[in-house]
């Protein structure tokens, strides 16, 4: 089940970045399929990207909603929304699991054998103050003299976009180089930080920082598609506890906002057909490998 | 005893309002506004504007 997830998301890492042709053009894709949302966090000044990132492009609505409205428009963003709210209400975290490229990027950088460390739950928190502050408020009070706000998260936070756009926009275009100042400074500090805290600790950037999973996290527990826990099945023998990736204990707190639903606990934990797929409620069928449960001497109910 | 087979209202009731959501946005030309966006270099995004 794992080797098939790291081949999603692999595929998805193509999908959504497949313009190949920009170290012949010198530019980024700009072609139809850009009005596509991206599913995971996906910069879309990446230089091969084919969608737009939902973060990017609410904040860039958000900030103009006053220009917007004055020049009789009406861009306030319930595109956007609509299209990160549909993906949200049919995968819930699944997304962060199975098709962020960011999210990837640090499970393998988790890889690098070093001693590991957990991340104190009240982190977790982080990611929705930035949500609230950083993608939603902040764009659209603090404005210029044109009315215009800025896209706070990326241009102050976003190390995806440092790392997909950032970095390989300035290699690509050297007339970018003479503009660089403190803020790209600041942004290439942060993803580094990122990259140190991604070999110690299991996805820090999703669980402290991401207002996508944030976002995501909200619709986890009434999602289309969701993880389930057969409480009759259940042995409460603790093996989902020891393998997952963000330190939830499933058995106890099934649908958990933090859950990125990677499934390691369904496929390389649990030997009682406890945990499974199901939509709208309805179980998918049995999702887990049997082998002996990790810490159990219980046999199967 | 929870029924394991009762159906699930609550995301479809969601996906039916996001999309009701996106279709506003779609009547009111905003996928142009992001396509727009999108096409070019958000040098925010990336650090340097």
């Amino acid at each position: 089940m794992q080797s098939i997830r790291k081949w999603v998301q692999t595929i998805w890492i193509f999908l959504i970045n497949g313009y190949w042709a920009f170290p012949f053009t010198g530019n980024l894709y700009q072609g139809p399929l850009k009005v596509i949302c991206s599913p995971g966090l996906n910069c879309y000044s990446c230089p091969a990207a084919t969608t737009y990132c939902p973060l990017g492009s609410l904040q860039q609505l958000l900030g103009g909603i006053r220009y917007s409205l004055q020049t009789g428009q009406y861009y306030l963003g319930t595109f956007v929304v609509g299209w990160m709210g549909i993906l949200g209400a049919t995968f819930g975290r699944f997304i962060c699991g199975w098709a962020c490229p960011f999210g990837l990027f640090q499970e393998l950088l988790h890889k690098i054998p070093s001693k590991k460390y957990s991340i104190p739950k009240a982190f977790n928190w982080g990611k929705y103050l930035f949500l609230l502050f950083f993608v939603i408020i902040l764009p659209l009070v603090i404005v210029d003299q044109f009315g215009l706000g800025a896209p706070w998260f990326c241009k102050y936070i976003c190390p995806a976009g440092t790392l997909e756009a950032g970095i390989p926009m300035v290699l690509l275009m050297p007339d970018l180089r003479s503009t660089l100042g403190m803020l790209y400074v600041n942004k290439i500090i942060i993803l580094v930080g990122f990259i140190i805290w991604s070999v110690f600790a299991s996805r820090p950037f999703c669980r402290t920082t991401c207002p996508l999973g944030a976002f995501y996290a909200l619709f986890n527990r009434f999602s289309l598609i969701q993880l389930q826990l057969d409480e009759d099945a259940c042995t409460n023998c603790k093996a989902c506890h020891k393998v997952c990736p963000v330190e939830i204990r499933f058995n106890e707190t099934p649908g958990s906002s933090e859950c990125i639903n990677c499934m390691k606990c369904a496929s390389d934990a649990c030997t009682f057909d406890a945990i499974h797929l199901a939509i709208a409620g309805h179980r998918l069928g049995a999702a887990t490998k049997k082998h002996n449960c990790l810490g159990s001497s219980k046999t199967p109910a | 005893m929870k029924d394991k087979n009762k159906i699930q209202k609550i995301p479809f009731i969601l996906i039916g309002f996001f999309l009701a959501l996106s279709m506003i946005g779609l009547a009111l030309g905003e996928p142009t506004r992001v396509l727009e966006q999108a096409k070019s270099i958000c040098l925010a995004c990336i650090g340097i504007g």
